[in-house]
């Protein structure tokens, strides 16, 4: 910049427009503190009172001041878990398809249309839920897995449609396109040569793909299954709509439960009582620390990747 | 029985090796044939009615100037042009007599291996970077018995037995190269196609894989790309000039560095252009 | 050919396909929605649904007329929080700011990005709508409004960030100062990416149901002026949804049809503007 006295650079507006959006960028910030300050300072109630044993305890019972979060860790962890199971298989395989096979405008017309499908609020999918995929579930699906597979814990009880497995499922579709973008991403800039040398030994494209790229690029893609488990955790609207709303903890995937953000979503505005509220708000910081640490990884083993594709070729 | 033998066989057989001085006398085999070949990526042109013999358990080099397309008729002959979607193949190229371009690709591959410019092993140990073309296409007899016998071939195995499974990028540079090389030579090629490998490699390192390549002659047939004339003259029994994708000259080596017949080989050679 | 070469011949041309039907089925996917609900909502859409009231419980002839206004009111009041602060928050971490501060902006960014909408409501809920002691459209504008600041902030500061240097010196080697070469410069060659990603952040914020559930709230009436609680589609869509009503769920399909066209139309605005442009970076 030059050595120009603060007076000058004030008079022509320099400083001030530093200044100014130093507050705007600084401001964020300041959100973010408060962010993290508020969901500690609110939930002082229960975790004095609880401790860590908020996190075991299976009761939640607001008539007796009892709460417990394990049956919301457990509901959020197996829909997430279901919804990776699906997603997983299905993004990378999608994926592969679009970096590897398809000519590149196939590539980037479809790429268009999952992002779109990124786009598609969480409210539609619970719609969907509700009036597609629930009776689906009850009158197809859930029948013919309890007939095939019904001698695991996992297809057992009764199956009304709702349930973990319903919630995972619609998980699944909203979570996908992440998986997708990310991986797609991650395989087309695997380098050229890496392929070619398989090629070159005789693998046919399958194999190349699979024993060769595929590796070369698995901390980004890890990175992507990260990304897509953090949206899953904090997905409210389409699980509470058709998981069931019931605190539950049981092996059975047809059976109704809660998840953390679903039952913070239904009780809040009904909860009586200071210790009822910041208990939902303790859950709430549960999510969130849940959330930052997935996404921190994530990011991480997607910068990681990146680096080392342009990394290679050093002696 | 023996004669209805000789009669029905086709192969041709290598001439039993006459004592003389001069290898060039001995009546040559041609593993590979290309011919009449033109080559398009999309709609230019890049290569010209190319003919050319590669002489089984020699080196043939191909050289000149940056864009000639040596590297173009270089991937031709395993096929890998087809990885671009745009390319387009005119003509013949044979390997034992039957065209290469009616074969399953796959089974051409292994027959005919390539190393690249630049180093690029997989993501793998040292080990399994060599096996993994003995996996995918299944081996006789051990693997570790067939990958030491590679890495000896490639001139690696002292450096590195002690260290089979640790990551290949923990190598030199050199090294990796010659890793490469072994990769290559576990599924046991016919022909090795090589394009500039030393171009990213110290001198120490390409004095090493020269020396190498003289060597595998005996193993199989090797086709060289490369832009340094030294390197050409130095390893190569036969080169090939190209100049703006047409073949110009064709001979073996001490003729065509000591006695060049057209005018834009001498050019070339004596450094006038490049 | 031998027996083993044509087995992986035939397991690559298999898996290859079962790549594609997995793309085919995530794109399914979208026509899916798309469909099911024009044919749902497309058949419920009428006047009344733009422009009456929600009627009482269990009657018919009831629209979404306030949740629109309200929803409408709610992401101008997302705009007029999230824009500013993430377009000059931008402008501070490309044009004036060192490593080290940017840094912590944009992690900042970063990680409110990734927090759940459900927790920003938690949040908003906090700090706007305890100390008032009722619900708000504020609270709900607010609660949407810190969703748009990090996608604004983020994606404009890599559009700014991608205008070559050299537009900017020469402005400056024109006497332009800073602030006058950032304002005249710098900004018109970005505003296709920043328009875009103001586009996105609306678009993404416009659906968001589990913020307002208890900042905004809701309402079965209009709400004058901000400082009452207001209905909003997203949330409507999910009321009427979940009650047993068969002419709730028809308003619920008509609902979702005109919120997620109105995304969908967004988005693709959006995209095009981004295509069109020239030397833009990947957002």
């Amino acid at each position: 910049m030059g050595s120009r006295s603060f007076l000058s650079k004030l008079r022509d507006g320099d400083e001030i427009a530093r200044l100014v959006t130093f507050i705007f960028a600084g401001s964020v910030v300041l959100i973010t503190l408060l962010l993290v300050f508020e969901l500690w300072r609110e939930s002082y109630l229960p975790r004095h009172k609880f401790g860590f044993g908020f996190f075991v305890t299976s009761v939640w019972d607001p008539i007796f001041d009892k709460f417990g979060a394990l049956p919301f860790i457990y509901g959020t962890v197996v829909t997430a878990a279901v919804a990776l199971l699906i997603a997983v298989p299905l993004g990378i395989g999608a994926a592969i398809f679009l970096a590897e096979l398809a000519p590149a405008r196939v590539s980037d017309t479809l790429q268009f249309f999952i992002d779109l499908l990124a786009a598609v609020p969480s409210v539609i999918y619970g719609l969907l839920g509700v009036f597609i995929v629930i009776p689906m579930m009850r009158q197809y699906i859930q029948p013919a897995l309890k007939n095939s597979l019904g001698f695991l814990p996992f297809f057992q009880g009764p199956a009304y449609g709702v349930g973990f497995l319903t919630a995972g499922m619609v998980l699944a579709i909203m979570v996908i396109p992440y998986i997708i973008s990310v991986s797609r991403e991650v395989l087309i800039s695997v380098p050229r040569d890496q392929r070619e040398a398989a090629l070159a030994l005789g693998s046919t494209r399958w194999e190349s793909t699979w024993k060769v790229v595929l590796p070369f690029a698995r901390t980004g893609i890890m990175g992507s299954i990260f990304l897509a488990l953090a949206r899953a955790l904090g997905e409210t609207m389409a699980v509470t709509m058709v998981i069931g709303n019931t605190p539950t903890i049981s092996a059975s995937l047809f059976s109704p439960g809660y998840s953390i953000a679903a039952v913070i979503a239904n009780e809040f505005t009904e909860a009586t009582g200071d210790l009822y509220l910041q208990s939902l708000i303790e859950l709430g910081l549960v999510l969130f620390l849940l959330t930052f640490l997935l996404n921190g990884m994530a990011r991480l083993l997607i910068v990681v990747t990146s680096q080392r594709g342009s990394g290679m070729g050093q002696a | 029985m023996a004669s209805v033998r000789s009669a029905v066989s086709v192969k041709i057989t290598p001439p039993v090796s006459v004592p003389t001085s001069r290898e060039a006398q001995a009546p040559l085999v041609m593993r590979m044939t290309v011919a009449k070949v033109n080559f398009y990526y999309g709609p230019k042109q890049v290569l010209f009615d190319i003919n050319l013999n590669i002489a089984t358990n020699k080196v043939t080099s191909l050289i000149g100037p940056s864009g000639c397309g040596k590297s173009t008729l270089l991937r031709t002959l395993n096929r890998m042009h087809e990885t671009v979607r745009s390319s387009r193949l005119e003509g013949e190229i044979l390997i034992d007599n039957q065209n290469i371009l009616a074969q399953d690709v796959t089974a051409l591959r292994r027959r005919v291996g390539m190393v690249f410019q630049r180093p690029n092993p997989f993501p793998k140990s040292i080990f399994d970077n060599v096996a993994y073309g003995l996996r995918i296409n299944g081996v006789k007899g051990s693997i570790h018995d067939a990958v030491e016998k590679s890495l000896r071939h490639a001139a690696l195995w002292e450096e590195v037995k002690d260290q089979l499974h640790k990551s290949a990028y923990e190598l030199s540079g050199g090294q990796q190269q010659r890793l490469c090389i072994a990769r290559a030579l576990a599924v046991e090629p016919e022909v090795l196609l090589l394009d500039e490998p030393c171009s990213a490699l110290d001198p120490i390192s390409t004095a090493k894989i020269e020396e190498l390549l003289v060597q595998l002659k005996d193993l199989c047939t090797i086709v060289i790309v490369t832009h340094n004339m030294q390197q050409a003259a130095r390893v190569s029994d036969f080169t090939a000039f190209l100049l703006m994708g047409q073949l110009i000259e064709f001979s073996p080596t001490p003729q065509l560095f000591t006695t060049p017949t057209d005018a834009r080989t001498e050019a070339y050679i004596t450094g006038r252009f490049g | 050919m031998s027996r083993r070469l044509r087995w992986r011949k035939f397991v690559s041309h298999f898996m290859l396909t079962m790549t594609g039907l997995c793309a085919l089925v995530a794109v399914a996917v979208l026509f899916f929605i798309l469909g099911y609900l024009v044919y749902h909502g497309g058949t419920s859409i009428s006047w009344n649904f733009f422009t009456k009231l929600p009627a009482p419980v269990g009657e018919t002839g009831g629209g979404m007329a306030n949740a629109i206004v309200g929803s409408a009111k709610l992401l101008l009041l997302a705009c007029l929080l999230g824009v500013p602060i993430g377009f000059f928050g931008a402008i501070y971490l490309a044009e004036f700011s060192g490593g080290t501060i940017a840094f912590v902006v944009r992690y900042a960014a970063d990680l409110l990005n990734g927090v759940p909408s459900i927790v920003i409501g938690i949040f908003a809920y906090s700090l706007v709508v305890l100390p008032f002691k009722h619900f708000s459209t504020l609270a709900g504008g607010f609660a949407l409004g810190l969703m748009m600041i990090p996608i604004t902030l983020r994606s404009t500061e890599e559009f700014l960030r991608a205008v070559p240097r050299a537009l900017r010196e020469g402005a400056m080697a024109l006497g332009a100062s800073q602030w006058k070469t950032i304002a005249s410069v710098v900004v018109p060659a970005a505003y296709r990416g920043i328009l875009t990603a103001i586009l996105l952040a609306f678009a993404r914020v416009a659906g968001e149901t589990a913020p307002l559930l208890f900042t905004a709230f809701g309402n079965r009436f209009w709400s004058p002026g901000w400082a009452q609680p207001t209905a909003s589609l997203p949330v409507m869509i999910f009321t009427y949804a979940i009650a047993p009503y068969d002419d709730w769920h028809r308003q619920a399909w008509a609902a979702g049809l005109v919120l997620l066209g109105l995304i969908l139309i967004i988005n693709i605005i959006a995209r095009v503007i981004l295509s069109r442009g020239v030397a833009v970076p990947r957002t």
